[in-house]
């Protein structure tokens, strides 16, 4: 039997992914948009509904950036209400383990949990830089390493709680000393399906020790596979079998009646997606200086990018780039080679488009990258709101039926049973 | 003169259609708020969880968890309760509750708990900060406008540079401002530390009888919404509510007896200048079926309940219209 493949589907939020200019572009906050989403999600059998979690607007040169799609709402709050509506569908959230704490989160995941029959997941982050401190009690920053530390205590604890079925409990770490009685009995799941999306060696570590799946970045089908033999190579370590963690990476498709169709097609969300503005922020963000004085159109920086990575000209995003310089002569040699301006350089780089085509290719190509090992299934990212997902649901999801790698009901009660883990 | 009408839901079921079976009675009935009990100590689940996850399933009744500020970030509330405003069309509401438990501050691990002033500063603190955040954003801050390439207009925006003794917050918001603009901020007032410190739009008292309240009513600042709490049993027979009644004892008055005689009652009290009166059914199984089926109708025949046909909490309880206070600008 050929592997079964996962699918959830990421609400298209704040990113230049989502594209609003759009004229079917919906409202990214609006309880309907969520709704029609999700229930096309269901519709199309699939095993969760994704959202990220935000902290703090993103500012680029000191100011917030105002391109993309800016603000959204709260995580917990929209999944709650989202299983008011849906019966089957997991609800995964984005929750980061520094700015909050593991006693009130512990509780509101067991009542999701409860109130979702099942249907509960948390994605945990551990969200970089100080940046979102400025909004929060803890105020300021936790290295690097003790924030792994503090997720994994964060994850122990949890469970410590949800372990507890309403009794007396106490977790004491490095990080945490509580204790007391938990306001939740064991929820249907038992624990949650724990998700992470750190993709550092301490964040490799700490999915391979404690989660149940990994939101992933890696897309291209040997760059997957390599991260897919490095992660599952690391559960052994802690008495886990290879199936035991899901990759899951987030991607994106376009859809055609003709493989050149659908080219075309993505072409002109690429150029949505990457306006000349958008181009030259999203070239600060490797260069890490002030570009708006270049030509969008034009050649790449002469000038190095600077590489104090202590003080970013973009705050509240992951960082990117490792090696910047490296990077910046690569994008350079391309756009020589391929005679590309910043904007259209930007287009190809940044792209995540790697399945365009008709249904029946990206059919196909999905469940080549599951059947080699290059992930277990895709978070996928659609740019629109809330009809994003309809033409993959429509078309892609009856093909994938057909070649007997995805479900056409759901076997389970709970998400965790959906994902086939224990 | 009517009444705004209210229960106090404060069950520990994890089972959401017991959840949705009580909000939706409450719903039909057409009354204005409920209201969902919670605290960190105890055993139940979270209560803007359940709020949300019956607003869908509900169309008029305003919905007003219960939240903390002792052990919470207020810049996760303000979002919160923001989102729960959003999901709801403008049925949002907020009762803010402190914890001066030792047992509710060791399961958060925090630090040691603050004294009681201390607990009504923070905590007017936290609701300075959330009704800031949800200012942060204008009305019209999301523009959308091709040409410029811009989603939002960032002058709209505002950092709202909150510092105090307990936490510092930047914004702006994550949420854009929610349909209220403000959500209706309410608090449970034993006495004036409760009214002269928190910035609330409903106090829920907890009087005595008529005279009590009408005490209350005159130190409470005008234009505020007092509410008086009543602990209502109530079957066709006295004899059988007193009987239900046993020794319950309440912070509020604690009524056994027939539908009209609870409205009489009702009828008794408005006159001190009581704006409504939030009903915590002794049994809820028992008792909100009969506050909606039986008293409701009954007030509604004396003409001292009228549900609103308002579609806001705000409009419901005639509160007025939020002004922005970084724009100025009054909204419907
Ligand atoms: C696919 C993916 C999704 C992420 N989503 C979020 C998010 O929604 N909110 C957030 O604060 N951080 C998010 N992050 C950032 C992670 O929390 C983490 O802080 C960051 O990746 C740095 O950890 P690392 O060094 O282990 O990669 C995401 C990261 C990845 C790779």
């Amino acid at each position: 039997m050929p592997k079964q493949i996962i699918l959830a589907a990421h609400f298209p939020g704040v990113n230049n992914t989502t594209v609003w200019s759009d004229p079917r572009a919906g409202s990214q906050i609006a309880f309907a948009s969520f709704e029609h989403l999700a229930r096309t999600a269901e519709r199309g059998r699939f095993d969760f509904f994704f959202l990220a979690e935000g902290l703090r607007l993103r500012e680029q040169r000191g100011l917030i950036h105002d391109l993309d799609v800016v603000g959204r709402p709260d995580t917990l709050t929209v999944l709650a209400a989202l299983a008011a509506v849906t019966e089957h569908l997991g609800l995964a959230g984005t929750l980061n383990a520094t700015y909050h704490e593991p006693y009130e989160l512990a509780r509101q995941l067991a009542t999701l949990d409860h109130l979702s029959g099942g249907r509960a997941a948390w994605n945990v982050v551990t969200s970089p830089g100080g940046f979102f401190g400025a909004n929060f009690r803890r105020g300021g920053f936790l290295d690097h390493a003790d924030r792994y530390l503090r997720a994994g205590e964060f994850i122990e604890a949890a469970r410590a709680l949800w372990d507890s079925d309403g009794g007396d409990f106490a977790y004491r770490g490095r990080q945490f000393d509580i204790r007391g009685r938990f306001g939740a009995p064991r929820s249907p799941q038992g624990h949650p399906v724990i998700l992470q999306a750190g993709d550092s060696d301490g964040g490799r570590e700490l999915a391979a020790k404690y989660t149940d799946a990994i939101f992933s970045r890696h897309h291209q089908l040997a760059d997957a596979q390599e991260f897919y033999r490095d992660v599952k190579s690391r559960l052994a370590r802690y008495g886990r079998d290879r199936d035991s963690l899901k990759i899951i990476p987030g991607v994106s498709y376009v859809l055609g009646d003709s493989d050149a169709d659908a080219q075309e097609k993505a072409h002109h969300i690429r150029r949505q997606q990457v306006s000349p503005q958008t181009a030259i922020l999203l070239l600060e963000q490797l260069w890490n200086r002030d570009l708006s004085g270049y030509d969008p159109d034009g050649p790449l920086p002469e000038i190095d990018p600077r590489l104090d990575e202590d003080d970013t000209i973009v705050q509240g995003r992951a960082g990117m780039y490792a090696d910047r310089l490296r990077t910046a002569n690569e994008w350079r040699a391309r756009a020589e080679q391929k005679n590309l301006g910043i904007r259209d350089l930007i287009i190809e780089v940044t792209g995540r488009q790697n399945f365009i085509g008709t249904p029946a290719r990206v059919a196909q190509q999905l469940d080549e990258y599951v059947q080699t090992d290059a992930c277990d299934g895709f978070i996928l990212v659609p740019h629109l709101t809330p009809t994003g997902l309809d033409d993959f649901v429509d078309q892609v999801v009856p093909l994938l039926q057909e070649r007997g790698v995805f479900r056409t009901e759901y076997e389970a009660g709970t998400l965790r049973g959906n994902l086939g883990l224990a | 003169m009517t009444s705004h009408l209210a229960v106090a839901l404060d069950g520990d079921s994890f089972d959401a259609a017991d959840w949705v079976a009580q909000v939706r009675l409450a719903d039909e009935a057409g009354l204005d708020l409920v209201t969902f009990e919670d605290s960190f100590g105890r055993r139940g689940p979270d209560a803007v969880l359940v709020a949300s996850r019956v607003a869908p399933l509900t169309r008029h009744v305003g919905l007003v968890p219960v939240a903390t500020t002792t052990h919470t970030e207020p810049f996760h509330l303000s979002t919160a309760l923001a989102t729960l405003d959003h999901v709801s069309h403008g049925r949002a509401g907020w009762q803010v509750r402190v914890s001066a438990d030792p047992a509710e501050a060791a399961l958060l691990g925090r630090r040691a708990p603050l004294g009681f002033d201390e607990l009504f500063a923070e905590a007017a603190d936290a609701v300075e900060v959330v009704r800031r955040l949800w200012d942060s954003w204008a009305d019209d801050a999301i523009i959308k406008d091709v040409a410029t390439g811009r989603f939002i207009d960032r002058d709209k925006l505002h950092y709202i540079d909150f510092a105090g003794p307990y936490f510092a917050v930047k914004g702006p918001s994550i949420v854009p401002r929610p349909p209220q603009g403000q959500p209706v901020v309410a608090a449970l007032a034993h006495g004036p530390r409760v009214w002269q410190r928190l910035d609330a739009d409903v106090y829920f008292t907890t009087p005595a009888d008529a005279d009590a309240a009408a005490r209350i009513v005159r130190q409470i600042p005008a234009g505020r919404k007092v509410f008086a709490d009543l602990v209502a049993f109530l079957d066709d027979d006295q004899r059988t509510a007193i009987g239900r009644r046993g020794a319950a004892i309440s912070d509020a008055a604690v009524f056994a007896g027939t539908p009209a005689g609870l409205a009489d009652l009702i009828a008794a009290w408005q006159p001190a200048g009581l704006a409504g009166f939030r009903l915590w059914p002794g049994d809820p199984a028992h008792d909100l079926p009969a506050i909606t089926r039986e008293l409701v109708p009954e007030l509604r025949r004396r003409g001292l309940f009228q549900p609103s046909a308002a579609t806001t909490l705000r409009d419901r309880l005639g509160l007025p219209a939020a002004v922005n206070r970084y724009e100025g600008a009054a909204r419907a």
